[in-house]
């Protein structure tokens, strides 16, 4: 089975973890799971492997189960690898009603890969995923914490085109230069 | 048009940054309330009538005057940002607009009930507008708006920002506790309540984003003249996120009682349908409420205009009526298949049931799955018997409101589109091919 590669936190991701799990009351920093799984999602190149998980239990002080049944609840956390650029298009209702499913399809074709799969040079990986509050501006998907908005099929060639050509490190949706404490 | 208390200031440059904020009367409404005792802005808020703008309604001054005080627990107030439910996008429009607004807002609440611990919980795929309300934050700490004696009155307020990890049913209260407790977010049996038993089991007030930020209005007005604003027992102005087949996509502050047929038509509002076509259906107040047909939704059953409030939009309960829910407006026009939205729907909430009870994990994958057979060609009008059958068993044996709110969509459909259920079942080659939305994705003009 894959692994993370650098199971470890930056300094700067250890400080801010620190500073995290410190905004809950005493002997209640486990509160801090859900940010500091985002955090771990960053640092270990856009999922999280038992091992990841492991750390940020040994980080917090709890147990491994404690990790893996949170992270396997939340639909934002990876779990498999994926590549470097995380598509998530809005398949819910009022994005569906302004033609998503057509988005979908354009991009699965464009790439060469079904929803779910990650293209063969590790550059895509294709989710879709459920109402992200965007509706007014529908049909719409998220790329690391960027909304892309009122999608055309030409708009999502470029932007297609845009992350093939300046993606070099994975995206996250904790920023990587976010994490500072 | 009418009156803008909370978007008033949305189009002012720089209205994020403290100091702009600040030149258009921000923080105002928190030195008004400090010359206030708790309980008087307690009073304020239940005289102003607001109710809560998460989606329940439920009046907000009296969800105040709930929590438990005398015990001497730490109280906490804790935002919902959480902001999933379809067709809902307001909060995060306000919160990336103007994140002082709302920061104001939870210094006033929480002084209000005594909290001196706060949260804002946000969705984590809205993490940008994380940053910004962190950003706004370090601002107010610097200002001396948070942190320990607040402009010298001795009241002590910590205020985070928390994010969720994706998962609808965290926006629901018990749910979003446990989330922010560490855990998975399953809803907890109520009683007890939170007011009562919430965050770490000490007393606890959830309220939405726009509930919060409408509190700095009521406060910087009074109570009484707020309650002039409205209609009925819908006082106030209220965010709807207008979507779907309309001219004008987006978000729109209206007093409550503005005619539906004036939003949906009016320039000023949604302009209408688009390309000249007719509209077919309405779901008014976010995914969970019921869909109205046309006729419905702009007229009640006894034949009156019907009104963007919480009373006229509920007229004649689900037999004729919908709700005001979140505010999340989705307009449908005639090209729409209500059984392939309705497969939609479903599959949304059967994606996002947390599997703790039986009838809504068990039946929303039932649903699905009848209404995929039904979508492939292999339905029979048995099914639509079955589906009725179905949402019947789901609704209100649940432990949260999801199961209702998953059983809604269906019922509605049926009992106002159950003859196009027939006719998808009979003919199903029909449905096919029909494109329910303008190519506009393939880059062509609008017709
Ligand atoms: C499944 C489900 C999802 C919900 N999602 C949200 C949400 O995203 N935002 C919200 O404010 N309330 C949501 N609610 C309502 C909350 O439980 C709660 O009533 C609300 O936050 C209270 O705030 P208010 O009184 O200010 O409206 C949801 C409820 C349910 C059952
Ligand atoms: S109704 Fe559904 S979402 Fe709510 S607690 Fe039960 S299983 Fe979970």
């Amino acid at each position: 089975m894959e692994d993370n590669k650098n199971i470890e936190f930056s300094a700067d991701a250890l400080a801010l973890a620190k500073k995290l799990m410190g905004r809950y009351p005493e002997g209640k920093h486990k509160s801090a799971i859900i940010p500091i799984l985002h955090l771990a999602q960053a640092e270990f190149g856009g999922w999280l492997s038992p091992k990841g998980m492991d750390y940020v239990a040994t980080l917090m002080n709890i147990q491994p189960i404690e990790v893996y049944e949170v992270a396997s609840f939340y639909s934002m956390f990876n779990l498999q690898p994926v590549g470097k650029c995380v598509i998530e298009v809005c398949r819910t209702g009022p994005c569906w009603l302004m033609g998503a499913e057509d988005i979908v399809n354009h991009i699965e074709s464009k790439l060469n890969i079904k929803v779910g799969e990650t293209t063969t040079d590790g550059m895509f990986t294709l989710k879709t995923v459920e109402c992200l509050a965007a509706c007014g501006g529908a049909p719409m998907m998220q790329v690391g914490q960027k909304y892309h908005e009122d999608l055309t099929f030409n708009k999502v060639d470029s932007i297609l085109e845009d992350y093939k050509k300046n993606t070099t490190e994975p995206i996250s949706h904790w920023a990587k230069d976010k994490i500072k404490a | 048009m009418s009156k803008k208390l909370l978007t008033e200031h949305f189009g002012v440059q720089g209205i994020d940054q403290l100091p702009v904020y600040k030149q258009h009367g921000g923080y105002s409404a928190l030195e008004k309330a400090f010359k206030k005792t708790p309980d008087e802005i307690v009073q304020e808020v239940i005289a102003s009538g607001l109710r809560g703008r998460g989606g329940a309604g439920f009046p907000t001054g009296k969800k105040w005057s709930f929590i438990d005080k005398k015990s001497g627990k730490p109280r906490y107030l804790v935002c919902n940002a959480d902001e999933s439910e379809p067709g809902t996008f307001k909060d995060r429009y306000l919160m990336e607009v103007n994140p002082h607004l709302l920061i104001e807002g939870m210094i006033i609440s929480s002084f209000a009930l005594g909290a001196n611990l706060s949260f804002i919980y946000i969705r984590g795929e809205l993490l940008y507008v994380y940053h910004i309300l962190e950003k706004a934050i370090a601002e107010a700490y610097e200002a001396g708006y948070l942190g320990k004696n607040i402009l010298g009155t001795g009241y002590d307020l910590e205020l985070y920002c928390h994010t969720g990890g994706g998962a609808y049913i965290c926006g629901e209260e018990t749910a979003l506790i446990e989330s922010l407790e560490g855990k998975r977010g399953n809803p907890r049996i109520k009683p007890p309540f939170p007011a009562i038993s919430g965050l770490y089991n000490n007393p606890t007030v959830v309220n939405n984003v726009e509930s919060i930020a409408t509190v700095v209005p009521i406060i910087n007005m009074g109570g009484e003249e707020y309650a002039k604003i409205g209609i009925g027992n819908s006082k106030g102005t209220k965010l709807i996120s207008a979507c779907g087949h309309i001219k004008k996509p987006g978000i729109y502050e209206i007093e409550l009682g503005l005619p539906v047929e004036e939003f949906i038509y009016s320039d000023s509002y949604c302009g209408g349908i688009r390309g000249g076509r007719k509209l077919k259906a309405v779901v008014a107040g976010g995914s969970s409420v019921p869909i109205l047909p046309a006729e419905l939704i702009l007229k009640t059953e006894k034949g009156e205009p019907r009104l963007m409030s919480y009373e006229s939009l509920a007229e004649g309960g689900f037999a004729s009526g919908t709700m005001l829910g979140s505010g999340g407006f989705i307009v449908m026009d005639e090209t729409t298949s209500i059984v392939k939205n309705l497969f939609n729907f479903t599959r949304f909430y059967h994606h996002e049931s947390c599997g703790q009870c039986s009838p809504c994990r068990e039946g929303t994958a039932w649903m699905e799955k009848i209404l995929h057979r039904i979508l492939h060609g292999h339905g029979t009008l048995k099914d639509v018997d079955l589906l009725w059958t179905l949402q019947k068993n789901i609704d209100g044996k649940t432990i949260c409101p999801l199961g209702d709110a998953a059983a809604w969509p269906v019922a509605s459909a049926i009992r106002h589109f159950r003859a196009e259920f027939e006719d998808f079942v009979e003919h199903p080659e029909k449905y096919q091919d029909v494109k329910h939305y303008f190519n506009q994705i393939e880059d062509k003009q609008l017709a």
